[in-house]
């Protein structure tokens, strides 16, 4: 599904941020990517989500290489993925629901399509009635999974999260990851870039270690 | 049918066309998808108008700003075609002025007189007595005391004699000058071009001054507009970053700032079109004042129906052209974190 070959990314400022990096994730998989601060995690998600490219080696969605895609094909590769933020990058003066129905909406669905898919998405990570609400109204656990929510709409085949329960207390915080293990359920990857280590040794999943740039474990 | 897609895809060439196909299939059936597609047309078209009404002063300056610009670029254009629609009455109005010599009587002058009203490219004509124009001159002068010491009258006969008025072309005035000047009775020709000309150079060069003016001021209502929209464009750069993450084209980042400029631009042509046709009619009356008084049938010039419509929906165009081209250098630089 995602196979990293070799990937190196280097900034003139910072030098080299990844080293020969090479993983592959499996449909369906589930991973956790850690590190300590400034492994190089953040850069690692920029580069599947094409905000950056890599000055090295290959990166490949579901066979198709996101290191080599034209501007004007970005978007459409993005509509392939799911992101996931540790601020929930959601729109203050938009309701849940719009901004649930977002990546929909780009997409061009119809009207009632929307309406249908962003109340089973919502459903599903449990804020079914809260449609009409707007972001500010509700707690950053509720905002995240208004996140999720908006990640998964669109039911795209990999879902990538950045430090999702950052912010999160621990209870709320497996409380995601268990929403994270139903997606994989149904066939969707999942890669979370997390420190949380007790959470990641509790979860027992696989786990890809950033050290330095380089991937040190699996 | 899945399989073979599938299989397709694994030779990565050119897999990014079929994806923009299944994302684009994803909608349903075309009518949805058109649907759809009217929706968010529609949708994004009230979220502007809201947009604008929701920063009521920057929209206001912006509007107040622009729909001036293209008033006075509008007004000038207006200037310019009532200058022409007055030098083209102008250019009927030769006339030419014929001396006939010393020793020709006002019988005679009356003769020939006559048989110049025969040419049917002549007008009218009219004779000045000897008499007559030594009154006028007497009256006009001011040395009516020294011509009274004069035994005789020195002045000769004058014919004024008016063209018809296709005669707007200056070879056949030229070849009808010549015609006066065979004539035996007749010492000099004067044509009354020569003020005309130099009236008409003058307005040539008002008319490119003016029209330099104008497109000064529509770049300059460009970069106003362009302003705007950037600095709309600036406020709104989370939305913008989150669209983007999550699949959105610059198409569709584009539009609503769009038709923002769109919006902008139309309700400031209309606007302009108000102050220009207002100021007209407080200038009318003093036209048709000085118009009379030089015995001119000379009316203002207004926009026509074509040109509101055009002034309008250029306006509107000037808008989209701003917002599109500030959206296409910003959008570039505008890449999510």
């Amino acid at each position: 599904m995602l196979k990293f070959d070799n990937v190196c990314k280097r900034y003139p400022e910072t030098g080299e941020v990844l080293r020969n990096v090479s993983f592959h994730l499996r449909h369906g998989e589930i991973a956790f990517l850690t590190g300590h601060s400034g492994a190089g995690k953040s850069t690692l998600l920029k580069l599947i989500g094409v905000m950056e490219r890599c000055s090295r080696g290959q990166i490949l969605l579901d066979g198709q290489d996101l290191s080599g895609a034209k501007e004007s094909q970005l978007p459409f590769l993005r509509r392939k993925m799911g992101f996931i933020y540790q601020d929930y990058k959601l729109l203050q003066d938009r309701t849940v629901f719009d901004n649930v129905a977002l990546p929909l909406v780009i997409a061009g669905y119809g009207h009632q399509e929307i309406s249908r898919k962003v109340r089973a998405s919502l459903d599903k990570v449990g804020l079914a009635g809260k449609e009409k609400k707007y972001p500010i109204a509700l707690s950053g656990g509720e905002q995240q999974r208004v996140g999720i929510a908006r990640a998964f709409v669109n039911k795209p085949p990999i879902i990538i999260a950045d430090e999702p329960t950052g912010n999160l207390d621990p209870d709320l915080a497996m409380e995601i990851m268990r929403l994270f293990v139903s997606f994989q359920q149904v066939g969707v990857t999942v890669l979370i870039a997390s420190h949380d280590i007790s959470l990641i040794t509790k979860m027992n999943h696989r786990v890809l270690k950033l050290d330095h740039g380089q991937l040190v474990s699996e | 049918m899945k399989k073979r897609k599938q299989t397709r895809e694994v030779k990565y060439v050119k897999p990014a066309k079929q994806e923009i196909r299944q994302t684009k299939q994803a909608g349903g059936n075309f009518l949805d998808k058109l649907y759809a597609y009217r929706d968010a047309h529609v949708n994004v078209f009230v979220s502007s108008l809201i947009r604008l009404a929701d920063s009521p002063f920057n929209t206001i300056m912006t509007i107040a700003v622009l729909s001036i610009a293209i008033a006075l670029a509008a007004g000038f254009q207006l200037v310019v075609s009532n200058m022409e629609a007055l030098t083209a009455n102008l250019e009927n109005s030769t006339q030419f002025t014929i001396f006939l010599k010393d020793n020709v009587s006002d019988a005679r002058a009356a003769k020939v007189a006559e048989s110049f009203r025969q040419n049917p490219a002549i007008l009218q004509v009219n004779v000045i007595g000897k008499d007559q124009a030594l009154e006028e001159f007497k009256h006009y002068s001011g040395f009516g005391d020294a011509i009274g010491i004069l035994k005789t009258n020195p002045l000769p006969v004058v014919l004024q004699v008016m063209p018809k008025n296709s005669l707007g072309d200056k070879n056949q005035l030229e070849e009808l000058r010549q015609e006066f000047q065979q004539d035996e009775n007749v010492d000099t020709v004067d044509m009354d071009m020569l003020w005309v000309e130099r009236l008409q150079s003058i307005m040539g060069l008002v008319h490119s001054g003016l029209t330099m003016l104008k497109f000064v001021l529509l770049v300059s209502a460009l970069f106003i507009a362009g302003n705007t929209i950037r600095l709309e464009l600036h406020s709104r750069r989370e939305e913008v970053i989150i669209a983007k993450l999550v699949g959105a084209t610059n198409g569709f980042i584009q539009r609503p700032f769009i038709y923002s400029g769109f919006l902008m631009g139309f309700i400031s042509g209309v606007i302009a079109w108000f102050i220009v046709t207002v100021m007209m009619f407080m200038m009318r009356q003093s036209v048709n004042e000085l118009s009379e008084l030089y015995g001119g049938d000379f009316h203002l010039v207004f926009f026509s129906f074509a040109d509101t419509f055009c002034l309008v929906f250029a306006s509107a165009a000037l808008g989209m052209l701003a917002s599109w081209s500030v959206l296409k250098y910003q959008l570039r630089h505008t890449i999510p974190e």
